[in-house]
């Protein structure tokens, strides 16, 4: 597979239009690994990571489930391949920015992602539509497992996986999910959440990771310790702490709805206004009309039908894939020209809001 | 703590305190406005309590950084406070002693409970095992024990056809 069909294939993100899974947009797991004496990617010398490269890579893609995937050095990608891969989280921002012996392994189907000389030897990712804590993590212990037989992992029996950084050590494992959260930013109480949620042990970050911020009202839930607790612990406390957060919106919700649907559907009505109609729209700007639209798919305002071109949006808006979709390079005015342009395109024939709250009469 | 307290970071009177709790241990950490805003603490969306942790803890002051190089990669103590990563998984062994407090703040526990790596452990006993028994076997051809050099021999081929019998994947 070319990075250039990979482009051209959606991605699970786009395709989330479950209604159970409306909240829950995205789950992922992820694994550090390590070979057993090696330099970590970051304090080893050059020559030894291209070595490295080329033992993970061979490892990495031999795999059944990379089969016909794609098998590239960072290097190998232009600026804008790299942005749209960590737009659809398949890389990361360090990874992007790397200076050399980098690479990617990507399987077909997106699902399966191995970043390679990152912050350690192997990152191995697993991302899922909606809610999928457990069936993520099933996969990819079976991915690990495979993997382990042709490489010599860096193990201690009483530190587990040995990470570059110790944040990591023990199992290795981030979990997280990616929620839309839009209720409980409207009325306030995100700043509660995230407080009660770092008391339970788990982060809360923004749409793009550490220091990223939240526009769309998208965070990530993950959890912040990985040693002196088995996966699947982590796993079931993580789960129940995102069943809690997805009680929390509904909750959120249903009360905005009760006291303050005018104003709630206001914010809903602009939005559609605004994509049907303006001519100049920031990323930033567009994720949280596009927030707010998807609410109101939520809420009944729009057919749910339509919510999963909202969530094929939420990613094509972002500049990497605006510019792909516009064959070019562009500044970032003309950039918010283009997106204006084709968000009006895509809205044209968006069915109008229908604002009937079934709480009132 | 009578003393006003002074941000974990830079010698400034510290004014924003955090307190966290993870499995009824208490974390604190101290900080000037300058530093938390800095370090994010006042955008809820991207501060992590634990990279101030991992960082703070290693102030040189409080002298738990020490001294010492791994052997194995030539990393220090002073490498680690630069980068906040390790340099090999060798480092684990010789920096244990700035390592312990560390990982008690950082984690739920300090010692690991999950996955075993077991198909890879085991390729690696044996070819330990086979490392040991061909220099065995080299040592009793030397001193002339035939009879012990046969039998290493023959747990030799058994090690490898073990080895060899372990589908690829």
């Amino acid at each position: 597979m070319t990075i250039a069909s990979l482009i051209d294939t959606p991605c699970e993100l786009t395709d989330s239009a479950s209604s159970k899974t409306a909240i829950v947009l995205m789950t992922r797991v992820r694994l550090a690994r390590n070979l057993a004496g090696k330099s970590f990617p970051g304090w080893a010398a050059k020559a030894e990571r291209a070595k490295l490269l080329e033992t993970c890579r061979e490892a990495v893609a031999a795999a059944p489930q990379m089969k016909r995937g794609l098998n590239v050095t960072v290097e190998e990608l232009t600026e804008l391949e790299r942005q749209i891969l960590v737009e659809r989280h398949l890389i990361s921002r360090e990874l992007s920015g790397s200076k050399g012996g980098g690479g990617v392994v990507i399987s077909k189907d997106q699902t399966f992602s191995v970043m390679i000389n990152e912050e350690d030897h192997l990152r191995i990712q697993v991302l899922r539509a909606g809610f999928q804590l457990k069936k993520a993590w099933n996969a990819i212990n079976d991915f690990d497992s495979g993997l382990e037989a042709e490489l010599d992992y860096a193990f201690s029996p009483t530190l587990g996986y040995l990470t570059a950084c110790p944040t990591n050590l023990g199992t290795g494992m981030r979990a997280s999910a990616m929620m839309h959260l839009p209720a409980l930013v409207i009325a306030g109480q995100m700043e509660k959440v995230v407080r009660a949620v770092n008391q339970l042990g788990m982060v809360v970050r923004g749409l793009f990771g550490e220091g990223s911020d939240a526009s769309g009202s998208i965070f990530q839930i993950s959890n912040q310790t990985t040693l002196g607790e088995a996966e699947e612990e982590i796993i079931k406390r993580l789960g129940s702490v995102l069943n809690s957060i997805v009680e929390h919106e509904l909750n959120a919700r249903a009360k905005l709805m009760e006291t303050d649907s005018r104003k709630l559907f206001d914010k809903i009505g602009r939005a559609y206004g605004i994509l049907q109609n303006s001519h100049l729209l920031s990323s930033g700007e567009a994720m949280n009309l596009l927030s707010l639209l998807r609410l109101g798919a939520d809420l009944g305002v729009f057919p749910e039908v339509n919510r999963s071109l909202i969530d094929r949006l939420f990613i094509e808006a972002q500049p990497g894939h605006l510019q792909h979709a516009q064959k070019g390079e562009f500044e970032p005015t003309e950039r918010d020209l283009l997106r204006a342009r084709c968000l009006r395109a895509e809205f044209a024939n968006f069915p109008r809001p229908a604002f009937v709250n079934p709480g009132q009469n | 703590m009578a003393n006003p307290l002074k941000c974990d970071f830079c010698p400034k009177p510290a004014t924003v305190h955090l307190t966290k709790i993870v499995n009824n241990k208490v974390h604190k950490v101290d900080l000037c406005e300058e530093c938390a805003q800095a370090k994010g603490v006042t955008d809820p969306s991207g501060f992590s309590l634990t990279d101030l942790l991992l960082t703070s803890s290693l102030d040189p002051e409080s002298g738990t950084a020490g001294t010492g190089t791994c052997e194995q990669c030539g990393f220090t103590p002073a490498d680690f406070k630069k980068h906040g990563r390790f340099g090999c998984p060798a480092c684990y062994d010789a920096f244990k002693g700035l390592l312990e407090p560390m990982l008690d703040n950082m984690h739920k526990g300090v010692t690991h409970v999950g996955k075993v790596p077991r198909i890879a452990l085991e390729r690696k006993s044996l070819y330990d095992r086979l490392t040991k028994l061909e220099l065995d076997l080299t040592d009793a051809v030397k001193s002339e024990r035939y009879e012990e050099a046969a039998r290493y021999r023959d747990e030799i081929n058994q090690v490898k056809q073990a080895v060899g019998e372990k589908p690829a994947r």
